[in-house]
């Protein structure tokens, strides 16, 4: 007697969630491209060099030539935006990337061993989640000095916790799931329990989570840029530019227009993604 | 007619939007009052889907035809609002797992007493009494004081006791019991069933039970329908179905159930259900049935009348005895390919 | 006279209970009072008990999934429940355990194919080469289809869910294959198949098995020799020749009233009716 699989899967040729209907992942992930496209290709896409100073055509208004208007130094709105974006992006991948990865290592390891190991990490996370997070990276970031590379320090040592917490809580259930007991039970390395049979089904939470992270991190870097504490004059960088042009605000708007959108649409297409991965973890766990 | 009485399903069939797949294809059902009714089927065969269309509980995009009619009144065309009123009072249901059923911040006399207030204008302290007496009722020893408990501190099977309490909180006039004891020990299960056989005796309720298990349904039903891929292949009074099943598949759920000590192996009905997608128009069970001819491959088969009251779905009833009661396999080979 | 292949001696197990109280103030919940038995080679043993009888406690300590709190457990000879972590994941290899629950048994993330060579590779049973012949030939073995192989777990129904925990248990090429309750969440009809399959592979691989379930009929059915278990205690033992007929202990003989069964329905129906069956 041979039985062939209940239910043949449909050949995977295009994955679910190009096929089902989850619409907030795809034109997340369709607007996220055009965006770090944009970032690459960003001489192509811009007419003028965001650097370039011409102070006769200082705080000009939107225009076709300049379609954000200039800033008070000449410089094009609309190039200096798109140019940003390689900043802010970079702040957001690698704000998430490392934490993410750092965060849920030690998360797998606190929920697989618990006892001792999982007491100590558990009391280390309470201490960092009891400060406020912006306050945190703002004081890390003022002890070792303005950076980049050091926010990247400052938010990786603030936000690995949120990443443990979550993938502690489900490496502590999976760990009683009978297919992990099994795997104990064929005499598996910790190992090779911990990366192969609970990371794979543990991280999906992680991830989701992330994507709020990223937005989060671009809005922190832009702050910290502003306060003169992230990237340093006269890199093109979302924040940095609003804390430049501040004073000119009111009389010539669009020079914090340009930059405060970028910052609200990365924003918004990232929540998207983030959604729509919810969506998709929930779709495969039912 | 009597049936207007009690819970009627008449030629329902539920598909599902996508694919227009059908779960459930012209089933006729019916249970009268004070009788007991068992569905049986194997997971997937949409006996739970029958249960819960009487209930009006099927999901949003399940198209639904036919008629459902509970004492007359046809549950597919009520209200929402209507339709509460008619759960619980009208026709109540208790499902596998209790826990789940019900809420843990809630004592459980109060969450009884809650269905009857919801149902009855009564005060608060009439409702928490006849709470109390309907726990007694169902089994519960010292009610009074185990009503003041919330549900985490019963086990298992008194907690399934609590939810036939709620259930008959209303004085329901038929009863859906969805796997009641599946999750339940033996002992327990044995304690449950004898339950609701004294209730609806006592109550002269309906009660449709929906099980797996032939034995389970066997012990307290008056009449028995198998249910196979989304169709009944066979219904009739419970002795007759037991022990002159006329359809191959019940005979073969009836071996795989026994525990012959004389026998090397268990009885076992080889192969899989076909999935939802790849149901034949015609016997739905030739795949796997040893009696299978090329007449069963033809067409639709009909439910026909093969005794008093008991009906198959089967064109090679008469050849029945062809097989082997307690193996599920040919009797004589030759006979079938002749 | 054979030696048993496994006995196990005084195995008991209690729980920390949860309390605010410090440590050590409120007893431990025995879970299993100490326990023992041996296990012939070749032999089905059944286990039979009602949940919180102590059946699964027992099946991990024998599996060495919980560290027993006192007893040995001697696995030709030698006491697993001494050996430390490391000396012990070697050894792992050769008690497999079958679980309840087939839908939480198979790690959803691994093809049944990968979850399969797995097995061999990590204990070196065949090389890279030789591994998809050998998930072919288990598949096979346990009446699946190769193209399983190829399958997520999502795929597959409860009892094929459970052929492939067989499989992979199999894999390992146990001596002791320790069933927990392997057919209890499936349909009847299903049961009979994979209880069928376990029979034929103890007598192809002349495995011991331990069978567990709260079916008394059916343990009856697969074991000759069984173990009544109540309350975390062994409370009677139906040797091979003996019948569950004759059981003494109250509990057996409530069990065996209590399991609807159809023969006893069939009895029933036949004597109350005038016209016999058939």
């Amino acid at each position: 007697m041979s039985l062939a699989p209940e239910r043949t899967t449909t050949s995977r040729i295009l994955p679910r969630w190009l096929t089902g209907g989850n619409w907030s992942l795809r034109i997340g992930l369709f607007c996220f491209a055009l965006i770090v496209l944009a970032a690459i290709f960003a001489p192509f896409v811009t007419a003028f060099d965001p650097l370039q100073l011409d102070l006769r055509n200082a705080l000009k208004p939107p225009s076709l030539t300049h379609l954000l208007g200039t800033d008070h130094l000449g410089r094009d709105v609309f190039s200096r935006v798109v140019y940003a974006a390689r900043v802010d992006l970079q702040i957001g991948a690698i704000g998430v990337a490392l934490p993410l990865v750092i965060g849920t290592l030690i998360g797998l390891v606190s929920g697989y061993y618990g006892g001792w190991v999982d007491a100590v990490i558990g009391r280390v996370v309470d201490v960092i989640i009891a400060f406020p997070f912006l306050v945190l990276v703002i004081a890390i970031v003022a002890m070792l000095g303005p950076g980049l590379v050091n926010l990247y320090i400052a938010l990786t040592m603030v936000s690995w916790v949120l990443y443990t917490r979550i993938v502690r809580a489900e490496a502590l259930a999976l760990k009683k799931r009978e297919y992990v007991l099994a795997a104990r039970n064929l005499g598996y390395g910790h190992l090779r329990i911990m990366l192969r049979h609970i990371l794979p089904n543990a991280v999906a939470p992680a991830f989701v989570f992330a994507m709020s992270d990223f937005a989060l991190d671009v809005q922190v870097g832009a702050t910290l840029s502003f306060f003169g504490l992230g990237a340093p004059p006269p890199t093109p960088e979302w924040g940095l530019m609003i804390a430049e042009t501040r004073s000119m605000m009111l009389s010539a708007p669009w020079v914090v227009v340009g930059p405060g959108l970028a910052i609200v649409v990365v924003s918004l297409v990232v929540s998207l993604i983030g959604d729509g991965l919810a969506d998709l973890v929930r779709g495969i766990d039912d | 007619m009597t049936e207007r009485e009690g819970l009627s399903i008449e030629n329902l069939t539920i598909a599902f939007a996508q694919g227009r797949k059908e779960a459930i294809s012209n089933l006729d059902l019916h249970v009268r009052p004070g009788e007991a009714v068992g569905l049986v089927g194997e997971s997937g065969s949409g006996k739970s889907l029958t249960a819960r269309a009487a209930l009006g509980l099927l999901p949003r995009h399940a198209r639904v035809g036919g008629r459902i009619t509970l004492a007359g009144q046809s549950v597919l065309d009520l209200s929402p609002a209507q339709l509460r009123h008619i759960r619980g009072s009208g026709i109540a249901m208790i499902f596998q797992d209790p826990m789940s059923s019900l809420n843990p911040v809630t004592r459980v006399g109060a969450a009884i007493a809650q269905v009857i207030r919801s149902h009855e204008r009564v005060a608060r302290s009439t409702a928490l009494k006849r709470a109390v007496a309907l726990m007694d009722r169902v089994g519960i020893r010292d009610a009074a004081t185990r009503a003041a408990s919330y549900p985490h501190e019963f086990s298992g099977g008194m907690r399934q006791r609590i939810m036939i309490a709620m259930a008959l909180a209303a004085h329901p006039r038929m009863l859906l019991a969805d796997e009641p004891t599946t999750a339940l020990d033996v002992i327990v299960q044995d304690g449950i069933l004898k339950l609701l056989d004294q209730l609806r005796r006592d109550e002269r309720m309906g009660l449709l039970l929906v099980s797996h298990d032939l034995a389970v349904v066997g012990s307290l039903c008056d009449r028995i329908a198998v249910m196979y891929a989304g169709q009944i292949v066979e219904e009739g009074p419970a002795a007759e179905v037991l022990m002159r099943p006329r359809m191959p598949y019940t005979v073969g759920l009836l071996a795989s159930a026994r525990r012959p000590k004389t026998l090397a192996r268990l009885a076992s009905i080889p192969g899989t259900p076909p999935p939802l997608g790849e149901r034949p128009a015609s016997c739905r069970f030739a795949a796997r049935c040893p009696l299978a001819a090329p007449q069963c491959r033809a067409g639709a088969i009909p439910l026909v009348e093969v005794g008093n009251g008991h009906h198959a779905r089967c064109v090679r009833t008469g050849d029945i005895g062809l097989l082997d009661r307690e193996t599920f396999t040919l009797k004589a080979r030759e006979a079938v390919h002749g | 006279m054979v030696e048993p292949i496994l006995r196990v001696e005084g195995v008991s197990k209690s729980y920390a209970r949860k309390s605010v109280l410090p440590r050590g103030a409120v007893p431990p919940r025995p879970a299993l009072s100490p326990a023992s038995f041996d296990l012939m080679p070749g032999e089905i043993l059944g286990i039979v008990g009602e949940s919180g009888s102590g059946k699964t406690t027992l099946a991990r300590c024998i599996a060495l999934l919980e560290r027993p709190d006192t007893g040995r457990v001697l696995f030709r000879g030698e006491d697993l429940a001494a050996l430390g972590e490391r000396d012990l994941r070697t050894r792992r290899r050769a008690i497999q355990t079958v679980f309840q629950d087939p839908y939480a048994s198979l790690n959803p993330r691994l093809k049944v194919g990968e979850a399969l060579a797995e097995v061999m590779l990590v204990h070196r049973l065949a090389s890279r080469g030789e591994v998809g012949r050998r998930v072919a030939a288990l598949l096979d073995q346990v009446g699946l289809s190769p193209q399983a192989a190829n399958e997520y777990p999502a795929a597959f129904s409860g009892g094929q869910r459970q052929r492939i925990c067989i499989a992979r248990a199999l894999a390992a090429q146990p001596d002791i294959l320790i069933a927990d309750e392997p057919v209890s969440s499936l349909d009847v009809s299903v049961q009979a198949q994979v209880v069928n399959l376990l029979l034929d592979l103890r007598d192809q691989l002349s495995l011991s098995v331990i069978f567990i379930g709260h079916d008394l009929h059916l343990i009856d059915f697969i074991a000759p020799r069984i173990i009544v278990m109540l309350a975390g205690e062994i409370v009677e033992t139906i040797s091979a020749d003996g019948s569950i007929a004759d059981a003494q202990h109250a509990y057996t003989r409530a069990l065996m009233e209590a399991v609807p069964s159809l023969d006893k329905l069939a009895a029933r129906t036949a004597s109350s009716s005038e016209s016999p069956a058939q």
